[in-house]
């Protein structure tokens, strides 16, 4: 694996970098504290192309690739991960799901949008009795005459109510398990499409987490995305490209907690001496700094697999795996070595150890990952 | 008449007929240097109904002044002031010209140095003659502030320099003093180098006390928090009747306005006292005070770089000593 | 319309330490950015092209590194960048940099020349002046503000305590403050053109047609004979006691000094 990065991508890398500290890091703290969805911030980064960084120009995007994507998140989720949340969903499921997927109309109409910053994109698979056992959906999608007719409710759906697109997963087929699943696109407006309120959470609070109500909503028959009973296959392939965004994010969740606390352990003093003279200070930051590169390598490589073409879903749940494992582990240790203050809101690290636990559970739990790859290991 | 002995020309610089006050410090460098190099100190003065002048610049150490009076020269404009300075650079062949590294002095010096080709070094802050071979030295800070520079201009004359205000030190004005006062013809036609001034606007708020002006100055930095951190800068600077200034950080954070920051990139000070509160003492800054007289730091960093510069350095917390520090000030006062 | 922009790559100055045992100046890893002031007059003329539409050129003298800037300014929107760049040009002086620039810009057509006003490490400020004195050019300093009516430039123009409203045909040189605007940030799908499909035009010795005895050290009427880092004054006396023992102590200082 090689991990020399192209100018491209090291000049990429601090331009988020510039990004994140300039714009994002001043909002990280009232977004958090006020449940804040950090509009301002979405509607710059939109501007600049942020949102449509791995897909092709001819559709609107950047024409980067996957690996400058994950720079992308994991600057931002250094400073901010609802910032960094809200990139990804947007870009490596709502707006993948559409490119890996959707027809050359549906590619114009919808992921256009999304990839030039327009519109802003989320994916809806999870239900009330469906989170790990995603195949028991009970959103249904009836054929009625030139119309889907969409019944039922989305539960802890990222970007709710501010997207604009949704690629949502319906039952069309209740007798068929999982293969009576389909995928469907669908627009904020459409009449019977409603949202719940935003749920108010432990971390990651400026971002929207609502529910998706569907009462007798129609869609046209087009907006159907890919083929009819293929939606699970659609949605477990998307989320393996999710991951290495979410595995971005922890990453720099991670990064971001130690940056503050190799600051603090050289300015705090305890008997007369900076904490960072102190060995178990020193250990501690020896076995952080260790996992975190470790994890490092496994979302970058992830990143690379996905951009040569090579088969990268088991790589994806390692990296996810060990990002977010490392992501708790890194900012509860960097609470404990601030003492006191990690406890205290000013000091941020306690927003991040808050923020980093989400990374085990969503889009797939720690469990789910180790799932896919003892299955790859075992077939 | 005229200048038949070596010179060292002072661009006399002057802003709606006042004598700028770098002049006057150029003046008293150029009269020290003078000495050294057997040369007289010519002040060249451009502009329009300008004929007050001269005395100040006499009193301030000129030997002689060359002037050139001219409807074209009325407001400062490059392309006329360059004409003028480089034909009387042309016609007397002086050894050095000084210019102030004002606004004005860095626009023109360069377009001059360019014309007649020599070389020009900015934003000078020590000129001397070395002892022996009489050689001009010019020293610059350089590298953001991080060097001190030393350069000579050896195969070209004159040697053109900048240099900043509130560095050289002024003479004792006399306000008797004589000098010679040598009239510089030139046609001055314009020319599609001349620019066209559509309006001048002087802007309010340089009516403030400049701090490169002041005795004493209280000056805050990052570690006063916010602007609202620099009020007890403020009742300290009134009691001891000095002013405010800023360091950069607290300029950039928005807290205090540009026209009194200290620094490489602001203003260069020299008071009798210089207080700096919640100051970290990075170089850019300490290129800006550190000539002052004397140096007190508060700052709650023993390592703090400005503590290598201050003759007093307290180390605690502005926020409880800046306030006592002006209660026992007040009392002394009154007593 | 054709705009030349002149930029530099310099050291971050904000970066720089001095090693405390040898006094001397730290230059390793200090991080390359492009000049602040040149920025600020490459957003002018992007801002420029916007509105009406120009041709943008990038123009760098510097190291073969430098053509790092080059991308950058690409990535932000120039449309061709071109590097001047041979070890003949090393050691130049403000006279030999400006003399070298504006032979390169003698083979371009251009209606404005934009610049930074002085860089970080150099500090100077007359790169710009002399480059358009060698072109035979008007040129405007300190620019706060900025416009193009017609064939002429308007700006406003700064001094301490005023500003004047200039006006010159073009082709002009203007040299822009850091205060004159907030340049944009580059895009992902700039940088990546930038590097994968643009080119940096390389100019070397024999490209420019300047006379030899204007470039590189040797064509410098200015040398540098000594640098030294700054001597820090003396350090004096420094506490660490409450706040009543302190502001006492500090009294008494002042008195001494007669300040009180």
């Amino acid at each position: 694996m090689d991990m020399n990065f192209s100018k491209e991508h090291l000049m990429a890398r601090q331009l988020f970098h510039d990004f994140a500290v300039n714009e994002v890091e001043p909002w990280a703290e009232q977004t958090d504290e006020e449940h804040r969805f950090p509009k301002e911030i979405v509607g710059k980064m939109q501007e600049l192309g942020f949102m449509g960084v791995p897909f092709p120009k001819e559709i609107g995007g950047q024409g980067c690739d996957t690996l400058a994507y994950v720079l992308l998140v994991e600057e931002l989720a250094k400073v901010c991960a609802t910032t960094a949340v809200i990139v990804s969903a947007h870009t490596s499921l709502a707006a993948d799901a559409i490119a890996q997927f959707g027809n050359e109309t549906q590619k114009e109409q919808f992921l256009r949008p999304l990839a030039e910053g327009k519109k802003l994109g989320s994916f809806a698979l999870t239900e009330a009795e469906a989170g790990t056992d995603a195949s028991g959906l009970n959103t249904k999608a009836v054929r009625d005459g030139d119309s889907w007719v969409i019944n039922g409710t989305k539960v802890f759906i990222t970007n709710a109510g501010q997207a604009d697109i949704y690629v949502i997963f319906a039952m069309t087929d209740k007798t068929a398990g999982t293969r009576g699943i389909s995928a469907f696109i669908i627009e904020k407006g459409t009449p019977g499409f409603s949202f719940g309120l935003p749920e108010k959470k432990m971390g990651i609070r400026g971002s929207s987490t609502c529910e998706l109500i569907f009462e007798d909503c129609r869609i046209p028959l087009e907006n159907l995305l890919g083929r009819e009973g293929k939606g699970f296959g659609i949605a477990m392939a998307t989320l393996d490209g999710g991951r290495i965004g979410i595995a971005a994010q922890a990453l720099g969740i991670a990064e971001g907690a130690f940056e503050k606390t190799i600051t603090y352990v050289k300015e705090r003093k305890q008997f007369k001496t900076p904490i960072a003279k102190f060995q178990n200070t020193q250990f501690v930051l020896a076995q952080m700094k260790t996992e975190i590169e470790a994890a490092r390598f496994l979302v970058y490589d992830a990143a690379l697999k996905k951009d040569s073409g090579k088969p990268y879903s088991v790589e994806a749940a390692m990296a996810k795996l060990k990002c977010s494992q490392v992501a708790s582990d890194v900012t509860r240790e960097c609470v404990q070595l601030h003492g006191g203050y990690g406890y205290i809101q000013a000091f941020q690290v306690e927003r991040m150890m808050r923020d980093a636990k989400i990374t085990e559970i969503y889009e797939g739990t720690s469990e789910v990952m180790k799932m896919v790859i003892s299955g790859s290991l075992l077939r | 008449m005229g200048i038949n002995k070596k010179s060292i020309f002072v661009f006399a610089e002057q802003v709606d007929n006042r004598i700028t006050s770098v002049v006057f410090e150029l003046l008293g460098k150029a009269r020290e240097l003078s000495e050294k190099l057997n040369a007289v100190v010519v002040a060249v003065l451009p502009g329009y109904q300008i004929a007050e002048l001269p005395k100040d610049l006499y009193a301030y150490g000129a030997h002689k002044v060359l002037i050139s009076d001219h409807q074209a020269l009325r407001e400062y404009r490059t392309e006329p002031y360059t004409q003028v300075i480089a034909e009387m650079i042309r016609q007397y062949e002086p050894q050095i010209v000084l210019f102030g590294a004002t606004s004005i002095g860095r626009d023109l010096a360069p377009r001059v140095a360019a014309r007649i080709h020599t070389g020009l070094t900015a934003d000078c802050t020590g000129l001397r003659v070395e002892d022996e071979r009489l050689r001009f030295l010019m020293t610059r800070p350089a590298f953001g502030g991080n060097l001190m520079a030393t350069i000579v201009c050896p195969d070209h004359q004159p040697a053109m320099a900048t240099v900043r205000p509130g560095v050289m030190v002024k003479r004792l004005p006399e306000p008797d003093a004589m000098g010679e006062l040598i009239p510089f013809e030139i046609d001055l036609t314009e020319n599609h180098l001349f620019t066209k001034i559509l309006e001048t606007v002087r802007e309010e708020g340089s009516k403030k006390l400049d701090i490169q002006d002041a005795d004493i100055l209280v000056a805050g930095g990052r570690g006063m928090k916010s602007a609202k951190g620099f009020e007890i800068l403020r009742d300290l600077a009134d009691v001891l009747g000095g002013e405010v200034a800023s360091s950069r950080a607290a300029v950039d954070a928005g807290w205090q306005e540009k026209a009194i920051q200290v620094g490489q990139t602001g203003k260069t000070v020299r008071p009798n006292l210089y207080i700096a509160c919640g100051i970290s003492g990075a170089i850019q800054h300490l290129a800006g005070m550190e000539e002052s007289d004397f140096i007190v730091a508060i700052n709650s960093d023993p390592t703090a770089p400005i503590f290598n510069v201050a003759d007093v350095g307290i180390v605690g917390d502005v926020f409880k000593i800046v306030p006592k520090l002006t209660e026992a000030i007040r009392k002394e006062r009154t007593n | 319309m054709n705009i030349i922009v002149c930029i530099k790559q310099v050291p971050d100055t904000k970066e720089v330490r001095i090693d405390p045992v040898k006094g001397t100046l730290i230059r390793q890893g200090v991080p390359s950015i492009m000049n602040p002031d040149d920025k600020a007059a490459l957003e002018a003329a992007l801002r420029i092209k916007d509105g009406m539409g120009a041709k943008v050129i990038a123009l760098s003298m510097g190291p073969l590194q430098a053509d790092a800037v080059l991308r950058e300014a690409m990535a932000m929107g120039a449309d061709e960048g071109i590097l001047v760049s041979d070890p003949q040009f090393g050691g130049a002086d403000t006279w030999a940099t400006s003399a070298t620039l504006a032979a390169a810009i003698t083979k371009l057509e251009y209606d404005l020349v934009l610049a930074g006003r002085q860089a970080i490490d150099g500090d100077t400020a007359q790169v710009g002046p002399e480059i358009a004195e060698h072109l035979g050019i008007p040129h405007i300093s300190y620019a706060k503000e900025l416009r193009i009516e017609g064939d002429e430039v308007i700006v406003k123009r700064q001094f301490e305590d005023r500003y004047q409203l200039l006006s010159a045909k073009m082709p002009v040189l203007v040299t822009a403050l850091s205060e004159l605007n907030q340049p944009r940030y580059m895009t992902p799908r700039g940088i990546f053109e930038a590097y994968r499909e643009k080119q940096v035009t390389h100019w070397q010795r024999n490209d420019i047609p300047v006379e030899s005895e204007n470039i590189g050290l040797k064509g410098s009427p200015t040398r540098v004979i000594e640098t030294n880092p700054k001597v820090m004054k003396a350090p004096g006396t420094k506490i660490e006691e409450d706040v009543e023992k302190s502001v006492q102590y500090l009294i008494e200082k002042l008195k001494e000094k007669y300040i009180l």
